[in-house]
């Protein structure tokens, strides 16, 4: 072997070493978290309440913060069905002595609500905590969160009227949950470690077993439900989600007038309501009416007959707004472009109409 | 216009989307040939020149159309491409009263119209939980680090430079929704399969496994049982995933989407992607991983993706998407143009590994046929099915039936509903079934 082949093999080895991870160590890449950012983000709560900082909060404040904050999606007790489906009703004293929700059982409830389902009550405070309100996510104080869920608590008769929810009595409070016996983990559809290993389920048993026959499996073709009629056109013109080329073509289920009308150009205002929907505007403001924020005729009543409307309605836009309407603030669309901007504002203030 | 040819491969006008209700009347009233009479007038309304030479040969061959007579468009002209203005029919739809919000709702992917098994990235169906936001990637962290001191040696942050530095792999995957096909689970309730199951997608996705991303920051894995997965979404979204799932390699934190970067709709800038598991679990716009020894019951597994059974129990952590499969050509609210030659297409997956066998039947599940299976057949992948069928006309019930490679077959809506009932909403793996009527009609029905 010659000189500079040994050098070659040294040098190649030099690399590779250098090239290799230091017990398993991404040298260089990342750093360490500090306990600030872990404890900005590390918000979860688990069932045991491990995660749930000290705090407190009473039924009547919860109240009032539930009066200011939520009632427009959830309705004055929890029980609206107009924006999201009722949080609280279904359960009974009984529900809370067995911790089994029985109309479950007897399937006679119009509707599954929150409380009827959840069997961990810090799942509603983590929730609350992480998520609400809708439009304004992680602006509830720690206190105000624990109120909230006490005035929910006292609701579905969990805790009476004069109840103050805290983390050292939180524990007591699961234990009345009403539907806390029922869940059930024995199935097979958990993807990790079966319950005996000191996972969740059987392993990964399925729970329905079907053969592949081949030829005269059965007897009798039992057609057990057809498509409605209404449910065929409320998914609108089937003709036009196909491909108008291939073996098969969709069927028109729209009819000629309904096409007709799609054909014709948008107008301005068909234009501008289409955008404030695509904004996400329409989640928080009506057209006539308050939802979470003014309705838009409320807000054209207001700027009515001011020369600068347009310019100062345009700055709420972008930059977000709070205190005119109430306290839940508007937050800033720096999404939109300023083009958009002008043109809902423009049919904001001429009274927003759908044509 | 009696001569064209009708065979396989050869050229046959066809005719646009105007089956009328009065045509459809006029197939079940015995008259057959509908559909030359429809070409007729309609190519009589905006041809009528080329329809009077149609007996020496087709129009659109004697006469040359402008593309073929005229200098085309630039390159660059659009920098970003698009799908001809041909295919506008096929986009994410939503589903008109399913869900109350349009921030807190699912749009659908367009099943019946796409080929292959990957999803074009603008058609990956979607859904939020508080919305979507487009995400400064230059803002954007990931957190990793544990429910006590002890998970992890060191908790570390890293920026969306940090993932991209890290050796990635680039794998095939499906993912759907624990609800697709949840509409249908007491009976049929939507026309297509768009809407029944088009909570499901497929792409490359390219990524780091977590599992180097912890040991990069020295977890115990003698301790770690669980790690929950947190978005950056106003939802905070958080799943509980399995470390035994993480262990395997299969865990990605993905940023990578057929090619390019993932789309804001699906995560951008940084996803988790976990093969086989319901798409709740593929947290979107990633901020955190917390390494921890128990589940944590978050609101998306203990109000939400839970199973009711008819005992009034609920299954919690049900995460796994079985064996499954749907005939997506012909299927519902489609007209087959005409007898004769078709190729019935469709696709199968299963969350617990590689599709084996896909059979279809024609005659509502008596009799069943082995399709073909195009391969590779990836594992936890959508698998593209074809099979050939000569159509006689005559009423006809399209199924198709999956088994994967741990010998599981997808089962029947009898089948299922004996264990689980009609009110699960979630996980509904059964045998779909398209009814082809004598007028070509397909439609969705629930067959036993």
């Amino acid at each position: 072997m010659s000189r500079f082949s040994e050098t070659l093999i040294a040098v190649t080895l030099a690399v590779a070493a250098a090239g290799t991870l230091a017990d398993g160590r991404y040298t260089g890449v990342g750093r360490p978290a500090l306990p600030a950012e872990i404890r900005a983000w590390d918000i979860d709560v688990r069932p045991d309440f491990k995660g749930l900082r000290p705090g407190s909060g009473s039924v009547a404040q919860g109240e009032e913060t539930w009066e200011a904050k939520c009632t427009s999606c959830h309705g004055s007790f929890g029980e609206s069905n107009e924006v999201h489906t009722p949080l609280i009703g279904g359960t009974t004293r009984d529900d809370i002595r067995t911790g089994h929700v029985l109309s479950l059982v007897k399937g006679d409830a119009p509707q599954r609500t929150a409380i009827m389902k959840v069997a961990t009550v810090s799942t509603l405070f983590d929730y609350i905590n992480r998520a609400m309100p809708l439009t304004a996510p992680k602006s509830l104080t720690n206190d105000e969160v624990f109120g909230l869920l006490a005035y929910l608590l006292n609701q579905a008769e969990i805790v009476p009227a004069d109840f103050v929810l805290s983390d050292r009595n939180i524990a007591d409070v699961q234990a009345r949950m009403p539907n806390r016996k029922g869940m059930s983990t024995d199935h097979g559809l958990w993807p990790g470690a079966a319950a005996a290993q000191g996972g969740i389920g059987n392993g990964g048993k399925p729970d329905v077993k079907n053969s592949a026959c081949m030829s005269r499996c059965k007897s009798e073709v039992q057609v057990a439900s057809l498509l409605p009629g209404y449910a065929e056109t409320a998914h609108g013109n089937l003709a036009e989600q196909n491909r108008p080329v291939g073996p098969v073509r969709g069927k028109d289920t729209g009819g000629k007038a309904a096409t007709e009308a799609r054909a014709a150009a948008p107008s301005d205002n068909a234009a501008a309501t289409k955008l404030a929907a695509d904004s996400g505007c329409m989640a928080c403001h009506g057209v006539a009416g308050k939802i979470v924020g003014p309705g838009y005729n409320d807000v054209a009543a207001k700027y009515k007959g001011q020369a600068d409307a347009e310019a100062r309605l345009a700055a709420k836009l972008k930059a977000g707004g709070q205190g005119v309407w109430g306290s839940l603030p508007m937050p800033p669309q720096n999404q939109l472009k300023d083009d958009d901007i002008r043109r809902l504002v423009r049919w904001i203030l001429s009274g927003a109409k759908a044509q | 216009m009696a001569d064209w040819p009708t065979r396989r491969g050869q050229v046959r006008p066809a005719p646009e989307h105007f089956l009328t209700d009065a045509d459809i009347a006029a197939v079940n009233d015995g008259r057959r040939d509908f559909l030359r009479t429809a070409l007729i007038t309609a190519s009589a309304a905006v041809a009528a020149p080329a329809v009077a030479r149609a007996a020496d040969g087709d129009p659109h061959i004697l006469t040359l159309p402008p593309w073929t007579t005229s200098l085309g468009q630039p390159v660059a002209a659009r920098p970003y491409g698009l799908p001809s203005q041909y295919e506008k029919g096929l986009q994410r739809r939503v589903s008109p009263g399913l869900t109350r919000m349009p921030q807190v709702s699912v749009a659908f992917t367009p099943l019946q119209g796409l080929f292959g098994i990957i999803t074009p990235s603008g058609l990956h169906f979607e859904r939020h939980h508080q919305g979507w936001s487009d995400i400064d990637p230059s803002r954007h962290r990931l957190m990793v680090h544990g429910t006590d001191d002890g998970f992890v040696r060191q908790p570390k942050v890293y920026t969306v430079d940090d993932i991209l530095r890290l050796p990635p792999v680039s794998r095939l995957h499906f993912i759907e929704c624990g609800a697709n096909t949840g509409m249908e689970w007491g009976n049929v309730a939507v026309p297509t399969v768009q809407y029944s199951h088009g909570m499901l997608s497929c792409s490359e996705f390219t990524g780091v496994p977590l599992r180097l991303i912890l040991e990069d920051c020295g977890v115990d894995w003698k301790k770690a049982r669980y790690v929950l997965a947190e978005g950056a979404d106003g939802a905070s979204m958080t799943r509980t995933i399995p470390i035994e799932l993480v262990q395997s390699d299969e865990v990605l934190v993905a940023y990578g989407q057929n090619g390019e970067m993932l789309r804001p709709e699906n995560g951008y800038p940084l996803r988790l992607v976990v093969p086989g598991v319901q798409g709740v679990s593929w947290v979107k716009w990633l901020r955190r991983i917390e390494v921890g020894d128990k589940p944590w019951a978050t609101k998306d597994e203990a109000i939400h993706y839970i199973d009711l059974l008819p005992d009034g129990q609920h299954r919690q952590y049900t995460s796994t998407q079985e064996c499954k499969s749907v005939i997506t050509t012909p299927s519902g609210g489609q007209i087959l143009l005409d007898k004769g030659f078709y190729n019935v297409s469709g696709l199968a997956w299963s969350g617990r590994g590689k599709v084996k066998r896909v059979d279809v039947s024609t005659d509502g599940g008596v009799n069943w046929r082995p399709a073909r299976v195009d391969g590779p057949v990836n594992s936890k992948c959508l698998t593209r099915f074809n099979i050939d069928w000569l159509w006689d006309g005559k009423p006809a019930i399209l199924q198709s039936r999956a088994m994967d490679d741990t010998g599981y077959v997808q089962p029947s809506y009898g089948q299922l509903r004996a264990v689980r009932g009609t009110k699960s909403i979630y996980h509904n793996n059964a045998i779909q079934s398209w009814k082809v009527a004598e007028s070509g009609e397909v439609s969705n029905v629930q067959v036993l």
